[in-house]
């Protein structure tokens, strides 16, 4: 293979339990956003419109739905007769095998992967953050800078400090200090999650890593500190826009809240910098003579005869007449029988909720989350942040 | 029915849609919000379990390759067959264009006659329909026909002048064809889509060229009503077909009533198209779509009624859309009234303009106009 000077590294092997039964059967980059795709779409449209062209995604809990998804990258045009896209799964190797055990011990098992494609760089990202960033423009502040890692930061509001892992940088924007969820901080950098290395630097220090046995072979626990008090080059690259971890359902519906805004931060029509996705086979969508839909998102293939505010709704719905939608997020063929009531709710995959049933309330409970495959009664009334599984059925 | 080969000829001579098939084949013509019409014969084809499919195109087919390209959308680009594209031979000399629909056929015979598939499906672009082609063509070696015509039957006034009209026996035996018949209470139009074998298409193209017979219909098929054995096909759900500008505005309308959507876009499989990878619709706070079918990429800030929206239209504030269609992004500033207008990809309708056609003539704004 031609050498590559730059190899994207997508770490998308995590369960993401935070998101509760969003993730129940599928892993969180799977998970889908925006009424139409998916998280992974994100990072990886964003290699593609950087120009990297060579991708690999770590898969490892339940990553069917992710690596039939992904296929051969067609999708993000990383379907590549040199490089595209490479679904990395742990792997089982004489004498032994693992999983992987933290971010960077699953970068240290692919190390053959990276040994292959021979870059000179290695940029690691993670697979469940909501952003657009050009990656090369990074990539060119790391050469200029002369770094040996360089690390996306964000200002982060200084109440939210001790979520992160925070940065402290001198004039030159040198990383001279670095605390994962610090009480206090002296700065609100925090970092992305997403690093550029010198390949020989990360090399080097994923196998000290591994022989580490108190490590617990994470990038932001481990391997950065440890490269910092061993004095490397480590820069932060200053990100302005939008950037979200979509870890938690609060942050996860407010990400998808977020695009329904007049002027969004997040801008999903720039034809110079496309979302790529898996689209769906449908027809445009139909709004009836009795629907009416406000401050919205709405896919392909849906039939919308009720009223929608302030919702985002994925592909192939159906919402029946009288059917009231406020402040939601209704996944895909999902259908919602006249008169049913969602507020404040995220209806799971194929799921029906039948005519004049209630879901949330009006007022700022917490949210309803409903899981894939499940049928609401009509006659039945969920109150706010309540999660309905396959388990705890309802009706 | 991998032993059938789709052969869609774009030589259908029809000009009828003035501006909107000025610069491109009417095949490439935009459908019902992010179509072109040529995706549903394709679509069919695929869906009825084809593989090879070939083009003949006549002119201006760069906006259609430009949509095909190797056909991966309809999983059409194969290692061995998939879509060809079959271009018309350009003689230099000759100044007199194609003398007839047969005439593409000839010129690519070579191609056909090596294909791997016994059979061949024929059609046009320009009938639009959700069809499986499996039980017509049962029909068709149950029967043991030389050729299977597929028709639809009508009992309305629809005027269906350029199509051929069918008499057919009661086990289906085509007795009498012709453009001109006596159209009675009922009357068969042909959908212009043929099955037959491939050795018999090959002889009866060399017998055209051999007699100086250029049309289809005449030379192929009606002169060969009596001597060769000819089945009609009923069809009995939707077809649209697009000939006329009226015809075009009546037929993207008709999509707007739901069981009709459903049939065209669902029926016997979905329809597939070139993806463009644009965001889910934007509705913004004052927006008001009544009646209408709006593709991704739309903003939508003003009010639209009994309208279709292809892909990425700009609905500004305060405009109000009425009873028309709007292809790919186009531009209606704030203030715009339109009403039973087709605006054609890449217009803009400039702030405040009022643009109104009628029902039964619409308006047709040309291709990157600035009103």
């Amino acid at each position: 293979m031609r050498k590559k000077e730059c190899v994207a590294m997508i770490l998308a092997g995590g369960q993401g339990s935070r998101l509760g039964s969003l993730t129940q059967k599928i892993a969180k980059p799977a998970v889908p956003f925006g009424g139409k795709y998916r998280i992974i779409d994100f990072p990886l449209s964003n290699c593609h419109n950087s120009g990297i062209d060579t991708v690999g995604v770590l898969t490892q809990y339940r990553p069917l739905a992710l690596h039939s998804y992904i296929g051969i990258g067609s999708s993000w045009d990383l379907d590549r007769r040199d490089g595209g896209v490479y679904v990395l799964p742990p792997y089982a190797q004489e004498g032994s095998a693992e999983w992987y055990k933290g971010t960077a011990d699953a970068i240290y098992q692919n190390l053959n992967f990276i040994d292959m494609i021979n870059p000179n760089y290695v940029l690691v990202l993670s697979g469940d953050h909501i952003y657009n960033m050009d990656y090369s423009l990074m990539l060119e502040y790391h050469k200029k800078q002369k770094a040996e890692v360089t690390i996306s930061v964000i200002e982060v509001p200084w109440h939210e400090v001790s979520r992160f892992g925070i940065m402290s940088t001198n004039e030159a924007g040198r990383i001279t200090e670095f605390a994962e969820k610090p009480k206090e901080a002296r700065s609100n950098l925090a970092s992305m999650g997403i690093y550029i290395f010198n390949w020989r630097i990360l090399r080097k220090s994923l196998e000290e890593d591994r022989k580490n046995a108190l490590s617990s072979h994470d990038f932001g626990k481990d391997v950065i500190p440890k490269l910092l008090a061993d004095e490397h080059r480590l820069f932060a690259y200053y990100f302005k826009g939008y950037w979200k971890d979509v870890g938690t359902v609060e942050s996860f519906w407010e990400a998808n809240m977020d695009l329904l805004a007049d002027n969004p931060e997040l801008d999903l029509h720039n034809p110079d910098w496309r979302v790529y996705s898996v689209n769906a086979t449908r027809p445009p969508h139909y709004v009836g003579p009795t629907g009416i839909i406000t401050r919205s998102l709405v896919g392909e293939g849906c039939s919308i005869l009720g009223e929608v505010d302030h919702s985002v709704i994925f592909p192939g719905v159906h919402i029946e007449e009288g059917a009231k939608i406020k402040d939601s997020i209704i996944m895909p063929y999902v259908t919602i029988g006249g008169h049913a009531q969602i507020y404040r709710a995220i209806i799971g995959r194929k799921s029906l909720v039948e005519g004049g049933a209630v879901i949330g309330s009006a007022s700022h409970g917490g949210i309803c989350v409903i899981e894939e495959n499940i049928v609401i009664p009509s006659d039945v009334e969920i109150l706010e942040n309540n999660i309905i599984s396959k388990q705890k059925q309802v009706g | 029915m991998q032993n059938v080969m789709g052969i869609i000829n774009l030589n259908d001579g029809q000009d009828f849609l003035k501006e909107l098939t000025m610069g491109r084949p009417l095949a490439a013509l935009p459908f019902g919000g992010r179509y072109r019409l040529i995706d549903f014969i394709l679509s069919n084809m695929v869906n009825s379990g084809m593989q090879n499919v070939g083009i003949l195109v006549q002119d201006k087919y760069r906006a259609l390759m430009d949509h095909l390209r190797s056909g991966k959308e309809w999983d059409l680009a194969r290692k061995r067959d998939g879509l060809f594209i079959l271009p018309p031979n350009q003689d230099p000399c000759s100044s007199g264009g194609c003398r007839g629909n047969v005439e593409n056929f000839y010129n690519n015979l070579d191609y056909i006659e090596s294909s791997r598939q016994e059979y061949m499906l024929i059609a046009g672009s320009h009938i639009i329909c959700n069809l499986n082609y499996r039980k017509a063509f049962k029909f068709h070696q149950d029967m043991g026909a030389d050729i299977t015509v597929l028709y639809k039957e009508y009992d309305t006034e629809d005027e269906l002048l350029q199509y051929a009209i069918l008499d057919c026996r009661s086990d289906g035996r085509i007795i009498n064809m012709g453009t001109r018949l006596p159209r009675t209470a009922s009357y068969k139009a042909s959908m212009e889509m043929y099955i037959l074998e491939k050795g018999l298409l090959v002889k009866l193209i060399k017998d055209c060229q051999a007699w100086g017979g250029w049309d289809f219909v005449k030379d192929v098929l009606i002169k060969n009503v009596g001597r060769l054995k000819i089945y009609g096909y009923p069809y009995k759900g939707y077809a649209a077909r697009i000939d006329s500008i009226k015809n075009y505005y009546r037929h993207n309308m008709e999509l707007l009533k739901p069981e009709k959507w459903e049939e065209l876009f669902f029926k016997s499989g979905l329809i597939y198209t070139k993806v463009k990878d644009e965001a889910p619709v934007k509705y913004k706070e004052n927006a008001r779509a009544f009646n209408t079918m709006i593709a991704n990429g739309c903003m939508i800030e003003g009010r639209v009624e009994n309208s279709i929206l292809f892909r990425g239209v700009k609905v500004h504030k305060g405009a109000y859309i009425k009873d028309s269609i709007i292809m790919q992004k186009c531009e209606i500033a704030e203030n715009v009234i339109i009403e039973n207008v087709i605006c054609d990809k890449n217009v803009c309708i400039t702030q405040g303009k009022w643009l109104k056609g009628e029902k039964s003539y619409p308006l047709v704004v040309t291709k990157g106009t600035v009103v």
